[in-house]
């Protein structure tokens, strides 16, 4: 359901009347539009607003991890048009148990490396991606460093313990 | 040891056994070659691994292999205090330090949202990202001239690069790891004399400028060796998330100072350079006039420079000077807390861009209300950029390669952070 309070975003009433139901929420805080898109319809989203839209560029995706709560992980894309000069943010919420999502990268090729970043980092699979690998972390590394209950210390290869 | 497996359709790192090379036969019928580039490669200014396929002097593929630089800054940053992580900010991007501590504090800035910044700092971060800018770009051209053979342009931009640090020194009194600019303001007080050694620097540049032109413009080697490589088309630049004069260098006219004015970029009057041809020697004629671009704004900054406060009036954020520190009561306390728990910065998220002098960078920054950031992500321009080195560099000859490599202008710990 698109809030009031982005009733006057051209993009967002666009999308809402284009995909019906994708929008479960959103705000426009410190003048930044964010939008809460359903995990499921990302890649529908997305597509209609590059081709429609004209966000032309994604200029990153990254996650938040709001650990305890429930959906624990948030995945953000950040958006770009430049011929509206405008900036959009959409938002995924994931649970821990199924943090899987469709990849973007048939849309963005961009999507490729940033979306390998936040399933390194993270632990978020996504789903059609063409080789979810690590990237930034050695590949037999175990677990995901910017998950909330990963030490910054006292970790098993931490020089402390050598 | 760092175990690395590349996975992509036809090659992985694994392949390059001799055994399973020999398989492959290359379209032309000759065996193809996996060839091992980096990390330590000179050209690739960096700890950059490629993973070459070769059919005689042809790139068949691609496979960039990053993150040996990694050092976890972003994890780092939310167990330090708001104003502690300037100082990994400089750390990411070591060859502008200062773009990346600009766009900390502005994201910042705009979470804390009731802060003013006084002109007089808002104009010396201009001043100061603007010296960066050069700084960066003459170390590209230096090092990016010397990958092709150009040797003395190493020389030439390396001596003036040493009188842009010695100007950083002055002011922050580190060469490299700056750390200026702070949250509120700068971090001290603009140096007695500054006017003198700006100036002095800035009345000579543009004439180095057209030195270094002199030499490459009409360059017979330079020329073949740059006009024409590294053609990409823009549609697929764009796609693959490239920002900055490489974009510039094919068309679009996109600027983040422009675009997107942030600490009164607006007040001042500049050009953004573009070009079409889209290749090495068009992303070498940009970067040279954002060269000029930039001396341009340096010299409105110095002849135009606000009087007043360098720092803004919000005590519980910027510590209170040495004298009122010991003479008045409540500047003690402020000092006390914001040294001890640091301050706190309201809940909340934004998304703050400023333009590096390799492209976009933007920080998502994000508050629980404490005293620490809760996640701080960087958008670092060379990490988008380089997504694209396998379109730059496949179907086209290996020695092509370092023009187009060099002609990107990343760096790896802005890669990797």
């Amino acid at each position: 359901m698109l809030p009031d309070e982005l009733k006057d975003h051209a993009a967002a009433v666009a999308l809402d009347g284009a995909v019906p139901g994708a929008i479960t929420g959103g705000h426009t805080e410190r003048k930044e539009p964010t939008l809460w898109i359903a995990p499921g319809r990302i890649v529908e989203v997305c597509r209609y607003l590059k081709d429609q839209q004209r966000f032309v560029r994604l200029s990153a995706i990254t996650a938040v991890d709001w650990l305890p709560a429930d959906p624990r992980f948030e995945v953000v894309y950040m958006l770009h048009s430049l011929e509206n000069n405008q900036r959009l943010r959409l938002k995924c919420w994931l649970a821990e148990s199924e943090c899987e999502i469709d990849s973007v990268t048939a849309v963005w090729r961009t999507a490729d490396w940033y979306e390998r970043e936040v399933f390194d980092l993270f632990g978020v699979r996504f789903r059609n991606h063409p080789g979810l690998t690590r990237i930034l972390m050695p590949s037999d590394w175990e677990g995901h460093p910017l998950r909330k209950d990963y030490p910054v210390h006292g970790h098993k290869y931490s020089y402390q313990d050598e | 040891m760092r175990e690395s497996t590349l996975h992509t359709d036809s090659i992985t790192a694994t392949d390059a056994t001799h055994e399973h090379v020999a398989e492959i036969a290359a379209p032309s019928g000759n065996k193809r070659m996996i060839l091992n580039m980096g990390p330590q490669h000179p050209s690739t200014h960096g700890v950059l691994r490629i993973v070459l396929e070769l059919d005689g002097e042809t790139i068949l593929k691609a496979v960039p292999d990053i993150g040996f630089l990694h050092t976890g800054i972003e994890k780092n940053c939310e167990v330090k205090t708001w104003q502690q992580v300037v100082t990994l900010t400089d750390r990411v991007d070591y060859l502008s330090n200062l773009s990346n501590n600009l766009v900390y504090a502005l994201s910042v800035e705009k979470l804390i949202g009731d802060i003013e910044i006084p002109p007089k700092a808002q104009w010396m971060r201009v001043m100061l990202a603007e010296f960066q800018r050069l700084n960066s770009h003459l170390v590209w051209l230096g090092t990016h001239a010397l990958d092709i053979g150009a040797m003395t342009m190493f020389f030439y931009c390396f001596r003036e690069r040493e009188d842009i640090l010695r100007i950083f020194e002055m002011f922050s009194g580190q060469r490299m790891m700056t750390s200026y600019i702070r949250i509120g303001g700068l971090a001290l007080e603009p140096p007695r004399g500054w006017q003198q050694a700006v100036g002095k620097f800035i009345n000579a540049f543009p004439s180095k400028v057209d030195e270094y032109e002199e030499l490459l413009n009409n360059n017979p080697i330079w020329k073949r060796r740059t006009q024409g490589v590294g053609f990409v088309p823009l549609e697929d630049l764009l796609d693959l998330g490239v920002t900055g004069p490489m974009i510039r260098a094919a068309g679009v006219k996109w600027d983040v100072r422009k675009d997107e004015p942030y600490s009164s970029y607006d007040q001042f009057e500049f050009e953004v350079p573009v070009h079409t041809e889209n290749d090495v020697f068009a992303r070498y004629r940009v970067r040279m006039e954002e060269l000029r671009q930039s001396a341009r704004i340096i010299k409105q900054a110095l002849e135009g420079m606000p009087e007043g406060a360098w720092q803004a009036n919000a005590p519980k954020i910027v510590l209170p000077e040495r004298e009122k520190m010991k003479t008045q009561m409540e500047a003690l306390i402020y000092h006390f807390k914001i040294v001890t728990e640091g301050f706190r910065v309201p809940a909340g998220e934004v998304y703050q861009a400023v333009e590096s002098p390799r492209g976009e960078i933007a920080y998502y920054v994000v508050s629980n209300g404490t005293s620490k950031p809760y996640r701080v992500f960087m958008r670092t321009p060379s990490f988008g950029n380089l997504q694209a080195l396998p379109s730059l560099l496949e179907g086209r000859l290996l020695a092509d390669s370092i023009a187009s490599l060099g002609s990107m202008d990343f760096v790896l710990g802005d890669v990797d952070r």
